[in-house]
């Protein structure tokens, strides 16, 4: 066990060898990697382990690929599908870590559901199930698993991180964990939108990881959206794959080949965007059969929530639906990887899950649920034994030298603070540019640069004046990290003069050959983005 | 979102205070936990299923709460509704084993 001190009664103090930010499925599998090297590990949440992040409350297929002859041709036909931004090398380590990692699941006792032959099915997980048995899982490891404690910034010895602190907050205490290495497992960032995990992913590791100077991907690749019933969390796609759609008045929207459009997922989602920028969309479940109807209903149960809670039925009645923003989150942008071990280029800054950047996965479009559930069981485990090494390596020398906190906007503004600029009007300032239908699901050069400015006024006011007491650090900080977040976000976007994947310049349709390439973003207040031969340059000289 | 603590059926035990993801709750002295944080309730509908007595309810709209009663909840046996369709109870897991979503991915 970490070694406990309370240097006084108001605050937590413990040494680790490796410290894992974060509570969903990449901050476990870190921690159950890291301690099973031999490392001692301490986990620190935001929420509650079991439950935050985007998997707890889903229901999540995986990326599940055998080994055999056949895995490379699986990887080959979905590179085919990435807007030749991903990497087939990271692919086919993910299927493979991912896939022995699934098999370990079964080994330990996951209850996974049987096939008719009676094989066990592993490419399914069922979010509360499989969060709920990872906890017990890293607690068994000898984790120290520290609920609700938010990070606020990262630790540095000046070479390299050295541990994170934070707030406590429900005993109401500051905490800091010195650690020789750090995982941020902390998610991507939902820009506040309310879906399922929103809540607390609001990119606060990609604020850290910036301040310490790693550099960020993809941050362009935010235009992924998904159905759900209007006004619910549930941007659960599947049951849509079986949906009629209409407008108002009754009439059905239609696809690209003039039929009603039956199914409303993956490129069909253009259809409906575009019916919702006029006015409401309603669909209905139409296209199930009975048995399918019941599948469904056992299978995806969260889906049906919200219309078992207003009594409407879905297969027979229409009810109205929205797109629900999903920033990084089934977007793929995050912070760069820069080795197989999920290092940030920051020495003892390591990255796992939709904190890192997938567009090595899943290039530009969506990795939906399957391969963002694959690259948290093997990103979550190279980087938990990328830090453990690194932690050994490190040995005595981590805690010697005086250790500086990084934490800016949000924290330490670089003026005054003013009471008058509040987290929650920054989120909504920050909404209003990076979620509307029509100016991030279809983008042009004129409206992303009016948000460009707009979100560069937001930023000055946050870098300068915003800063919260006590609990409301954590709000302030979390403001801080989506204002980031979305000026990245829309910078990158302006950067990248075409469209490729879920990135749709309604100005330049069509790709570029020669912008097949990744931007990557370096930088906080000042930040430079570069392409791929730019940052081939910087990394050789 | 969350709106209701059923005092009724809440034996005190405090676990939705634990265990949601984004601090809704505070508990009390000597009584139930109370809603202290709605708007940041992400309407995940996890304190329903770990809670030991179905005393939690979160009703479908995510955007502001929709005020429902808790006697509506209780005639339309809305309470504990997700945990029996997940196959959780009193609080435990369990149901995986029986999920055919397999069998949808196949229809798809």
């Amino acid at each position: 066990m970490p070694k406990f001190q309370r240097s006084s009664s108001d605050s937590l103090h413990l040494q680790a060898d490796v410290l894992v930010l974060g509570g969903g499925p990449s901050a476990a599998w870190a921690a159950v990697a890291a301690a099973e090297s031999g490392a001692k590990v301490v986990l620190a949440d935001k929420g509650y382990l079991g439950t935050s992040g985007a998997t707890a409350p889903s229901n999540t297929g995986t990326w599940c690929v055998p080994p055999g002859d056949n895995r490379h041709a699986v990887v080959e036909r979905r590179w085919q599908r990435t807007g030749e931004l991903a990497d087939p090398r990271w692919m086919l380590r993910c299927v493979d870590t991912a896939y022995r990692n699934l098999l370990k699941l079964s080994e330990w006792g996951y209850p996974f559901p049987s096939e008719d032959d009676g094989r066990l099915y592993i490419a399914n997980l069922r979010g509360p199930d499989y969060m709920r048995f990872m906890r017990r899982r890293v607690l068994m490891a000898g984790v120290t698993v520290l609920d609700h404690h938010p990070a606020l910034e990262l630790l540095s010895d000046g070479d390299a991180i050295v541990g994170a602190a934070g707030a406590a907050r429900q005993a109401g205490h500051d905490w800091r964990v010195d650690a020789r290495a750090v995982v941020l497992a902390t998610g991507g960032c939902a820009f506040r939108e309310r879906i399922l995990g929103g809540t607390g992913l609001t990119g606060d590791g990609y604020l850290m990881a910036a301040e310490a100077g790693a550099s960020l991907s993809g941050m362009e690749f935010t235009g992924k959206y998904t159905l759900a019933p209007y006004g619910s969390s549930l941007n659960k796609g599947l049951p849509f794959r079986w949906a009629s759609f209409h407008r108002e008045d009754g009439s059905p929207i239609l696809g690209p080949t003039g039929e009603p459009l039956r199914n409303g997922i993956g490129v069909r989602e253009e259809e409906v965007a575009r019916a919702l920028i006029e006015g409401p969309v309603y669909a209905r479940l139409d296209q199930a059969e009975p048995t399918l109807q019941g599948w469904l209903r056992q299978g995806q149960p969260n889906c049906f929530v919200p219309y078992d809670r207003a009594g409407i039925d879905p297969f027979t009645e229409l009810f109205r639906i929205t797109l629900r923003a999903e920033g990084t989150v089934r977007g793929t942008g995050g912070i760069d990887i820069v080795s197989d071990d999920c290092a940030t280029g920051v020495p003892g800054l390591y990255v796992a899950g939709d904190a890192a950047s997938r567009e090595i996965m899943t290039g530009a479009v969506s990795g939906g649920g399957a391969v963002n559930s694959s690259w948290a069981l093997a990103s979550g485990w190279w980087a938990g034994k990328g830090a453990s090494v690194h932690a050994k390596r490190r040995g005595g020398k981590a805690f010697r030298s005086t250790v500086r906190p990084l934490g800016q906007a949000g924290l330490r503004p670089a003026a005054s603070p003013r009471d008058d600029i509040g987290a929650s009007e920054v989120i909504d300032a920050v909404r209003n540019e990076v979620t509307p239908l029509d100016g991030n699901f279809f983008r042009s050069g004129v409206g992303l640069e009016k948000s460009r400015e707009r979100l560069e006024s937001v930023w000055r006011e946050v870098r300068d004046h915003l800063r919260g007491e006590g609990p409301d650090r954590v709000r302030a900080r979390e403001a801080a990290s989506i204002a980031a977040a979305g000026r990245w976000s829309v910078a990158a976007a302006l950067r990248r003069t075409e469209s490729r994947g879920m990135h749709r310049r309604t100005d330049l349709p069509g790709k570029s050959p020669a912008l097949a390439h990744r931007l990557v973003i370096t930088g906080v207040d000042q930040f430079r983005i570069a392409g791929a031969p730019e940052r081939l340059a910087e990394l050789a000289s | 979102m969350i709106e209701i603590v059923s005092a009724t059926r809440c034996i005190e035990c405090d676990i939705c205070v634990k265990v949601c993801p984004t601090n809704v709750f505070d508990a009390t002295e000597g009584g139930v936990p109370v809603i202290a944080r709605q708007d940041d309730c992400q309407t995940c509908f996890l304190c329903e299923i770990y809670c030991p007595t179905d005393a939690l309810y979160v009703a479908e709209f995510a955007e502001g709460p929709t005020g429902i009663s808790e006697a509506e909840v209780e005639e339309r046996h809305l309470f504990g509704g997700y945990a029996r369709a997940l196959g959780w109870k009193r609080g435990k897991a369990g149901g995986s084993e029986f999920d055919p979503t397999h069998r949808i991915r196949v229809a798809q």
